[in-house]
């Protein structure tokens, strides 16, 4: 089929059972806000779990915090807020059709992205190795001399606040991977030079997304490695 | 515009072979699909709830099947029912096809979306018959803990079967939301949307903000059995009413995913067929909307003996009674269409005069249960299962059959027989009645569900059940008789062979084209204004 009537104002990623490339840009971003409310629910889920422990076992949690490693975290931190700076700066220059700098900032929030999952390899092995495994797989007594060579000591049931902290950060951590996935995508994309002619909304989307990782992050890791 | 469709080829010969199906971008296409397996699943659903009727003729257990094979059957006929029968009947079924076509519109916003969302449902069907084959599943479809980390069966294949088809739940809202949105025919203000486009808004709303939460329910459940991490598992330092809460906190606007579109259903039927503008537009509109919204704070009446908080338990029943409000608006504006219309007793139209009187019941010994000291009584008894048998069966089942009656034409440019489709339609009614309603009796007088062996007292009750259930099955095979045969001799009908005023009569033939229009269509008039209203008198 064709749709004659516009050719002009036209970007080549037109979809024909769109009227105008104005409509097809507005719903593509509709589509992601809803997508993206659906990504805070999910978590809200998590975040809910966490505070009813909190509430249940608020010692326990207390004493099992202090394991984790806020260098770390807030290294992780930091990477991921500047990857969401240059992942903006993309989206600017996807809109100004300069898809060379577009590509660079991709690449440099890719590099970012790997950099967080580095960080969180090193910080699960370290647990790893002291006993600490999700669930029922904790090592109570190797991970509570783990404890007291830090000056801590373990109160009630330390297993229920790691197992949340893995699975937290383990479902923050696909989220990640799924970034770096959709990132690669759009790179190739921008390599292409298909971002002109105003046509920029899969960067965009994908900003969106990144963003909201990000965002999760910055509530994850207070609660998780800071809150008292 | 015109240059591709001046030869008169629709959407069903448009292109073929089976590759032209299974990696279509047309809607209309994908909600066949979507109906095909729809319809299997609910024959499956069917057939799982006679075996179970089967076995309760006699008040001993084991004279047919064990008491674990009960068990898993039950289990199976709620989940399956559920996830891959109620819940994409009217939205990804019918809402597919129509969606587009009622706005006016050459696709849904997403069209790969929409196929992809078709795809995860057919993943996610195949994880619920491995999880048939392989183990089965005794934990009834509510998957509560601690039981569902100690049993034996297929737990997780089948929670991540349910995970899966929330995907495409979610993927099916979205796509519906950006497509009222963004894809209306200029003119379509929202006051002008049919109000099965309002009806479906209003469904994808809750499948977007509540299905999340059952995904990461279900994820934690598949956590908690695998790595044991000890958050809804007693023994490990969990708290199961969280389960419970996680639970409902879907599960409950789950209940209006079922049912509201089977309401957009219902004000089409009754408006269309009684050929009078629709009573009180804006309210039944709204309070599609109100419902949705009323929905997400009503789920602890599912608790009502877990345990909860007493206040939290008179909190919850309050809010259960507020939503029965939006609930009635729309029960009398449909009868107040009825009135002074001039009905005509088609099949859809005894459809929707059925769904009148089953959903009422429903909805009515509802407010019973949202009674804090009246549940206490009636919690976990047949009482409950005639209810949401009333409810889903009742509501969105009965819709769903209208509703496939009424855009049947449309959807494959034929009539089915009109003499049969009455018959059934008594069958079905006598059927569904004699099944269920003696139910709230049964549970009345204390028969507590999913119980496989049972007082003999009952016996005279569970017979009568049984019958109408068979009833129902000799309804069903006469539809799906005379609909089949009707694909190849019914008679051919004309665009619009009810007078119908939306869109999706009046701008295009049947079966559509390939894609749906010729040209853009453009919306004057709203879709109730029957041309033979009288407009001396208010038909607004």
């Amino acid at each position: 089929m064709g749709d004659h009537a516009k050719p002009a104002k036209n970007h080549a990623f037109f979809q024909h059972h769109f009227n105008t490339v104005g409509q097809q840009a507005g719903a593509a971003k509709m589509g992601m806000w809803l997508f993206l409310a659906t990504e805070v629910l999910m978590f809200s889920g998590l975040f809910l779990a966490y505070f009813v422990v909190r509430a249940l076992y608020p010692e326990m949690v207390l004493s099992s915090h202090e394991l984790l490693d806020k260098t770390m975290g807030g290294i992780n931190t930091v990477v991921l807020l500047t990857s969401s700076f240059t992942m903006a700066m993309a989206v600017r220059y996807a809109q100004l059709g300069d898809n060379k700098r577009c590509a660079t900032q991709l690449l440099i929030t890719l590099a970012c992205a790997f950099i967080f999952l580095g960080v969180k390899y090193v910080e699960y092995t370290g647990k790893f190795s002291h006993g600490i495994f999700p669930g029922g797989y904790f090592h109570y007594d190797e991970a509570a001399q783990y404890a007291h060579s830090h000056g801590h000591s373990f109160r009630g049931l330390p297993h229920v606040f790691f197992g949340l902290y893995f699975v937290m950060t383990g479902l923050h951590g696909v989220h990640v991977l799924a970034g770096i996935g959709v990132i690669v995508w759009v790179y190739l994309r921008a390599k292409r030079g298909d971002f002109k002619d105003g046509y920029y909304a899969p960067v965009e989307n994908v900003g969106l997304y990144w963003h909201i990782v990000d965002l999760v992050w910055i509530f994850l890791f207070p609660l998780l490695y800071l809150v008292k | 515009m015109a240059d591709a469709h001046s030869t008169e080829s629709n959407y069903l010969t448009a292109t073929t072979g089976l590759k032209s199906w299974l990696f279509t971008l047309d809607h209309k296409r994908i909600g066949l699909m979507y109906l095909v397996g729809v319809l299997v699943f609910f024959l499956a659903g069917g057939v799982f709830a006679l075996t179970l009727r089967t076995e309760l003729l006699t008040p001993q257990g084991g004279d047919f099947i064990s008491a674990t094979t009960y068990n898993k059957m039950f289990t199976l006929h709620g989940a399956v029912m559920v996830f891959l029968v109620i819940i994409p009947s009217v939205p990804a079924a019918l809402g597919n096809f129509l969606l587009p076509l009622m706005l006016g519109a050459k696709d849904v916003a997403f069209p790969r979306l929409n196929l992809l969302s078709f795809w995860i449902y057919t993943l996610g069907s195949m994880f619920f018959l491995f999880t048939l084959a392989a183990g089965q599943l005794d934990t009834g479809w509510t998957f509560y803990t601690p039981y569902s980390n100690t049993t034996g069966t297929a737990v997780i294949s089948a929670t991540f079967g349910a995970f899966i088809l929330g995907f495409s739940s979610i993927l099916t809202g979205l796509n519906f939301i950006v497509t009222v949105h963004k894809m209306r025919a200029p003119g379509m203000t929202w006051n002008k949307m049919p109000l099965m486009v309002w009806a479906l808004y209003s469904t994808a709303v809750i499948q977007v903000l509540a299905t999340p939460v059952l995904a990461i329910t279900l994820l934690l459940l598949i956590v908690e059995r695998t790595l044991m991490i000890g958050i809804f598992d007693p023994a490990m330092g969990g708290d199961p009413v969280l389960y419970q809460h996680f639970f409902w906190f879907y599960s409950h606007p789950a209940v209006y995913i079922m049912i509201l579109p089977g309401f957009g259903i219902e004000s089409e039927l009754i408006a269309v067929h009684s050929r009078k503008h629709i009573f009180g537009y804006k309210a039944i509109a709204l309070s599609s909307v109100a419902i949705a919204i009323i929905s997400f704070v009503v789920w602890g009446h599912h608790m009502f003996v877990s345990g909860q908080s007493e206040l939290a338990g008179i909190v919850f029943s309050f809010l259960t009674f507020a939503v029965a409000v939006p609930t009635a608006i729309k029960t009398f504006s449909w009868v107040a269409t009825l009135y002074k219309g001039s009905i005509e007793f088609n099949t859809p139209m005894l459809y929707g005069l059925m769904f009148l009187f089953t959903f009422s019941i429903g909805g009515l010994t509802g407010i019973f249960l949202g009674a804090l000291s009246v549940d206490v009584h009636l919690h976990d008894t047949y009482f409950v299962v005639a209810h949401f048998h009333y409810v889903m069966m009742g509501g969105t089942i009965i819709a769903f059959v209208g509703g496939i009656h009424h855009w049947w034409p449309k959807m494959f440019g034929v009539m089915y027989s009109e003499k049969w489709g009455k018959i059934s339609a008594l069958f079905i009614f006598v059927g569904f009645n004699m099944t269920f309603f003696n139910q709230f009796l049964l549970g009345q007088q204390g028969m507590p569900r999913r119980y496989w062996s049972y007082a003999p007292q009952f016996q005279q009750q569970h017979i009568l059940s049984t019958v109408g259930g068979y009833l129902l099955l000799v309804g069903f095979m006469i539809i799906a008789i005379y609909l089949v045969h009707s694909l190849r001799n019914g008679e051919k009908v004309g665009p619009n062979p009810w007078n119908a005023q939306s869109l999706e009569w009046t701008a295009t033939a049947s079966p559509p084209i390939e894609h749906n229009f010729h040209g853009q269509p453009r919306v004057e008039n709203d879709p109730y204004n029957f041309p033979e209203i009288d407009r001396t008198g208010s038909s607004h």
